[in-house]
């Protein structure tokens, strides 16, 4: 299974990075698939209650007003018919590309087994919802998929008269069925509507609107599609004629072909096994699970930094317990938690200038505590030596950083950039630790902690508590969002960065001390 | 990479990605029976008689038992199995007892099976036997069809309607 889940990283990586060069990283498609689905998924409804509208649910009308719909009403209806095919199909792609880069990333077993067994109905009803749109065409596509759906539930020898005697003949068809398959067409996606809201339960501000660049270039695609190859109707549906040759939408029925020369019990085994092995995957094999993060009451304020930040809703604020004079303490949920320490680095006790008390932020990572942290930055600063010296802290999955360690490169992994505070650039600069800063981690839009990126970023840029310190020279502060095939661009980055600040600064190694004592930068800071 | 260039890139990109949808939405043509072939259609849900036949309950019987469930006859619930053969210019395409269906073999035989066939002319035979009889058959029916390629003829059974029935 790693071995699988290593070789579609690769793919995955190397398509990020390929789109990458294509669109801005707000834009890149395969970092917005979630969000791409929900946008796919109201043009199918709005597109569909509009065709609804025509769409006569008897058996012998229901063809000749989809009909009506495309020929007749092309301008309008027949391009919401469309829209309502292809968005579908498109709905297919993006959700089967989103299961297989959430797998590839790891991001489904641990405690984000949630998002992915949820998920696994709503894929099966987005094909039952398909499938059972096709039905209601009733031309020859749809009285193969009808003959093929009744026959291979038949199979089951659950139900009291086989269903697929429905369609033995044309006598034997009644308008009742037509009313069924209407009902579970809309009823199926609203059912799964409903599941995707607890999909989304255990990730805070879930992105589920693609930027409206990408949404209006993807809606433009689709529109120029349906005007350009409108989805047409088959031959109209005949029980006394074999459809024969058909034009199977190979998106949602692919293994219709096989259903049908299959036996049953091969095809409903393999099915349950599938079923199973997808619900099964979090624990295929279990992870090994990081400790989730702890509070410390005796430096926590219940500011609710943590709270606001932490990307997986494992925080919950409640009240004081220790008869201090705060209103809240923040609460972690170990069955949220993913140990990613977004919580740690957005605490303001994260102060690696702190030498008067132990360094113990109010919340932190059990396992790579703040303190270990800034342990591990005096250690790799001691060795560094030559001009342009540069302290690399990179996240998990990005760039290897052992690949870009050197005399001058020293580098300090974190579980994710998130959990860096600010404040360890400016104690890195002020001590003379280093003569930069590169901070380096997942695809920009991409980050395996889902905010850790972007709470950088603004906590950087000032717009995100804790914010990086004015005095802090910008210049010597460089970000690399490259990803794990990022090894080669963050080498390069780290040559120019090196040859740049070796010019631009003398040899600090010669610099005397800095003049503020740890008191007065703890005083300064804090 | 300069923006024109990234324009004209990302306009290829969706671009493909529809040629793909538009495509494979309907495109390649699925074969579901071959060229100049047919199908026949056999399927019915009918029971056969009882294992154990019905009788009229004898007046001690009828003592025995309490006044509400009284009644006049007694019938064993296992029925046997229907016998089932599809006979296509003189071949025997099909042939199978069908057991009778439910826990306790209480419920109708059924059968839904489709043969594919050349199509052209052909005589078809349907025989059925659903009684405890050793030999030979209830309900036999020969009927010479010509059938068109690709044409379903549905072969249904109902013994209120005569038996075999020809669609």
């Amino acid at each position: 299974m790693s071995a699988l889940r290593l070789a579609l990283h690769r793919c995955v990586d190397l398509t990020e990075n390929a789109l990458g060069w294509l669109f801005p990283p707000a834009w890149n498609p395969v970092l917005n698939l979630g969000a791409l689905g929900f946008f796919f998924y109201w043009i199918i409804t709005v597109s569909g209650i509009y065709i609804y509208i025509f769409f006569d649910t008897g058996v012998q009308n229901a063809y000749q007003s989809i009909e009506y719909m495309t020929h007749e009403q092309w301008y309008l209806a027949g391009i919401m018919r469309s829209l309502h095919r292809y968005a579908s199909d498109a709905l297919i792609i993006v959700m089967l590309l989103h299961l297989v880069r959430e797998f590839a990333r790891d991001r489904c077993r641990g405690v984000r087994w949630f998002s992915w067994v949820t998920g696994v109905p709503v894929l099966v009803m987005v094909y039952f919802a398909g499938i059972s749109g096709y039905w209601l065409v009733w031309d020859k596509l749809a009285q193969y998929v009808a003959i093929v759906s009744t026959e291979w539930l038949d199979m089951l020898g659950i139900f009291g008269q086989p269903i697929a005697r429905n369609f033995l003949s044309p006598d034997a068809l009644e308008s009742r069925f037509f009313t069924l398959m209407i009902f579970m067409h809309i009823a199926i996606p609203l059912i799964a509507l409903a599941i995707l809201w607890i999909h989304l339960q255990r990730v805070t501000k879930p992105r589920i609107n693609p930027p409206r660049g990408l949404a209006l270039s993807v809606f433009a695609a689709l529109m120029a599609l349906s005007l350009i190859h409108p989805a047409l109707s088959q031959a109209p549906a005949d029980l006394a004629v074999v459809p024969g040759k058909v034009g199977l939408d190979w998106f949602y029925l692919p293994l219709y072909p096989l259903l049908e020369t299959l036996p049953g019990n091969l095809t409903w085994g393999l099915a349950g096994c599938f079923l199973v092995i997808m619900i099964a995957i979090p624990w295929l094999p279990p992870m090994k699970r990081a400790l989730p993060a702890a509070v410390d009451l005796d430096n926590c304020n219940g500011c609710a930094r943590c709270y606001n930040d932490c990307p997986y809703n494992a925080i919950t604020l409640v009240a004081r317990t220790d008869g201090r004079a705060f209103e809240r303490e923040p609460l972690v949920n170990p069955a949220y938690c993913v140990a990613c320490g977004l919580c740690a680095g957005s605490c303001p006790t994260s102060m690696p200038f702190r030498r008067l008390s132990a360094l113990s932020p109010g919340i932190d990572l059990q396992e790579r505590t703040i303190a270990s942290l800034r342990d591990q930055t005096e250690e790799v600063a001691g060795g560094l030596t030559g001009p342009g010296r540069i302290m690399v802290f990179g996240c998990d999955d990005g760039p290897a950083l052992k690949r870009v360690a050197s005399q001058s490169i020293g580098i300090v992994p974190v579980v994710c950039l998130g959990q860096l505070p600010p404040t360890f650039i400016d104690y890195v600069l002020s001590r003379n630790l280093a003569d930069g800063v590169m901070l380096t981690g997942c695809s920009e839009n991409s980050c395996t902690a889902r905010f850790g990126i972007e709470w950088t970023k603004q906590r950087l840029a000032g717009e995100r508590d804790p914010h990086l310190r004015n005095r802090v020279p910008r210049e010597r502060l460089r970000t690399l969002w490259a990803g794990a095939a990022g090894t080669g661009a963050l080498q390069q980055a780290l040559v120019e960065f090196s040859s740049e600040l070796a010019s631009a600064t003398p040899d600090v190694r010669a610099a005397p001390p800095p003049t503020c004592s740890p008191a007065t930068m703890e005083t300064q800071d804090a | 990479m300069p923006d024109m260039l990234r324009y004209a890139g990302q306009f290829v990109f969706l671009a493909m990605i529809m040629v793909v949808i538009g495509y494979f939405s309907s495109q390649p043509v699925y074969l579901q029976i071959p060229d100049g072939m047919a199908q026949i259609k056999l399927s019915f849900s009918h029971g056969g008689a009882r294992k154990v036949d019905c009788r009229k309950l004898t007046v001690k019987e009828l003592a025995a038992l309490p006044p509400t469930k009284r009644r006049p006859n007694t019938c064993g619930r296992e029925r046997i199995p229907v016998h089932v053969q599809l006979v296509l210019d003189g071949q025997l395409l099909y042939d199978e007892l069908l057991e009778a269906t439910g826990l306790w073999n209480d419920g109708p035989s059924r059968t839904y099976k489709k043969l594919i066939v050349p199509a052209g002319p052909h005589v078809v035979v349907a025989r059925l036997r659903d009684t405890k009889r050793q030999s030979g058959f209830d309900y036999e029916v020969s009927q010479d069809v010509t059938l068109e390629p690709f044409q379903n003829l549905a072969i249904d059974f109902k013994a209120d309607a005569g038996g075999f029935q020809f669609r």
